[in-house]
């Protein structure tokens, strides 16, 4: 009951999302612009794969590699921790929790509306991706493709449901954010944002492949450059759903029992 | 110059350094009541150094060179942008974030109206101690490499590294007074310090290694519109000994132009000022 009561407010939910990414139009183009990592990494690798591959890094692999992260990583990211741990500061969750909708989904739907926009903005750079390694792509080959898309939707709830877990934990700590900012820097490394996971030393890539980071970004561009077989890419893609329903659980656990002890400063 | 107006001017800078002495003061007072943010905040302080520091070491665990320059020397490259990092987010965007803050709260009519100049007390009214672990962190970095070179600055080098030393703050403290200029007309800033923020992260590396990016166009950017040759890599190729009397000359003069021209736009800004508040 409750289901269907959310699921009939959701579009008007997604509605309201995008009308807020709208109006902060300029906000949003500059959060966009602060993703540029993915590109100097891609000029130095470009410096050092001048005379000779690096693995199986080519100059054009590289190329491929980091403008697929730079486009995958603009499309999943999310800034739903920052509002959880600030709202949770100053009280806005007592206003709500008294809708009839649970925050949580309301959250998601801000977040998702603003995917469009996002894929708006990351077109030219599929479209440079298409142009400078196309024969490399995961397009030619249909099951592949249809196991990047699905990896994409995958990552970006990961993400979204991690993001929650942290956001969360103001509930209990002060410094959230400082655990946040801990979490960016394991992740730079073990999701492939910074280095791609095969180059890495082999004791780093053994456990690149049990922690959950390499699910968010490196496993879904690994397979739209086409770096990885039918086989793996199956296998990789349970794993990643399975830690999506994982974190899921977990976070809805956490921001159940953050709720109760929950006390709405302000007014 | 006649002597009255050197007794004055002398009079004018000690009252400013006992002012700082004071904004100082107050500032760690201020961080010291959050002693276990100063263990947490160290931590990731460290953590964040690991991350700094791996994909150089994985660059060149696959090529001896790169763009010319040694792992040793692209080590004396990230120290100095650990050393500046520190500086930046321990005594320069605390302060000067909390200037959009009055900006835009109009509380910034409060420090108009202390009899000492705004730009010295806004930038002075915050420190983070707790960034002592990013400067001794550059420290041990410099240290390491040049134990892996085999061989120390000569005090000229040093000395000249001080200067840059002096310089790359002055740079970086003027780019950020025209970031936090732009609160004044456009107001919504925050954004624009990370961005700034993830711009800066692109000086650990030499500048050499954009050599061929855009035919040239992205060390170009970097060496003219946001100078971070002139942060980073010059200082490590001044304390290597390396570095060309002609592009320090070249340097210290576009420091002089950018602190220049970065006071006008201040003074611009403040008369752009309405107080906001009701």
């Amino acid at each position: 009951m409750t289901l269907r009561r959310a699921i009939r407010a959701y579009p008007t939910l997604l509605r309201v999302g995008l009308s807020e990414v709208v109006a902060y139009r300029a906000e949003f183009l500059v959060w966009i612009l602060t993703t540029n990592m993915p590109l100097v990494m891609l000029a130095i690798w470009h410096a050092v794969a001048k005379d000779g591959a690096v693995g199986r890094f080519d100059q054009k692999e590289f190329t491929a590699y980091y403008l697929a992260v730079q486009a995958v990583r603009l499309l999943t990211s999310t800034w739903v921790v920052w509002q959880m741990s600030m709202e949770i500061r100053d009280g806005t969750p007592a206003a709500k929790l008294l809708r009839p909708v649970h925050p949580l989904f309301a959250y998601s739907a801000e977040h998702l509306a603003a995917v469009p926009l996002r894929a708006l903005v990351v077109s030219p750079i599929f479209a440079i991706l298409y142009f400078t390694a196309g024969d490399r792509l995961a397009i030619h080959d249909p099951m592949l493709l249809a196991i990047a898309l699905a990896s994409l939707v995958g990552a970006w709830m990961l993400i979204f449901f991690t993001m929650v877990l942290l956001g969360a934990l103001a509930f209990y700590m002060e410094s959230a954010l400082g655990l946040f900012e801990l979490w960016l820097g394991i992740h730079a490394i073990f999701s492939g944002y910074l280095i791609p996971l095969e180059v890495l030393p082999p004791w780093i890539r053994g456990a690149t492949r049990v922690l959950p980071f390499r699910y968010m970004l490196g496993f879904p561009v690994e397979t739209l450059v086409g770096l990885e077989t039918h086989a793996s890419a199956l296998r990789e893609l349970a794993v990643q759903w399975g830690y999506v329903g994982f974190f899921f659980a977990v976070s809805l656990l956490v921001w159940r029992a953050g709720v109760r002890r929950f006390a709405a400063y302000g007014g | 110059m006649t002597l009255s107006m050197l007794a004055d001017a002398r009079h004018v800078v000690r009252r400013y350094l006992r002012l700082l002495r004071v904004q100082v003061r107050t500032a760690t007072i201020g961080a010291m009541q959050y002693r276990a943010d100063f263990v947490v905040r160290g931590f990731i302080a460290l953590i964040w150094m690991g991350v700094a520091l791996a994909p150089l070491i994985v660059v060149f665990g696959a090529r001896q060179q790169v763009a010319g320059w040694t792992f040793a020397e692209a080590l004396v490259v990230v120290a100095w942008f650990t050393l500046l990092k520190a500086v930046l987010e321990g005594a320069v965007s605390p302060s000067l974030t909390a200037v959009v803050e009055h900006v835009r709260n109009g509380t910034l009519d409060f420090v108009l109206l202390k009899p000492a100049d705004a730009q010295f007390l806004v930038s002075t009214a915050k420190f983070e101690p707790w960034r002592i672990i990013d400067l001794l962190g550059a420290l041990g970095i410099f240290v390491y490499a040049f134990r892996l070179l085999g061989r120390w600055p000569h005090p000229a080098q040093l000395l000249l590294a001080l200067v840059f030393l002096v310089l790359a703050t002055t740079t970086l403290y003027s780019i950020w007074i025209l970031v936090v200029s732009a609160a004044f007309w456009v107001v919504k800033v925050d954004n624009l310090s990370y961005l700034f923020g993830s711009l800066f992260d692109a000086g650990r590396w030499p500048i050499d290694v954009f050599r061929g990016v855009f035919r040239g166009a992205l060390r170009f950017a970097f060496t003219f519109i946001f100078p971070l040759a002139l942060m980073t890599t010059y200082p490590a190729q001044a304390l290597l000994g390396k570095l060309a009397t002609s592009t320090a000359l070249f340097a210290l003069g576009g420091g002089v132009v950018f602190a220049t021209v970065s006071r006008q736009v201040w003074k611009r800004a403040l008369r752009m000022y309405t107080s906001a508040s009701s």
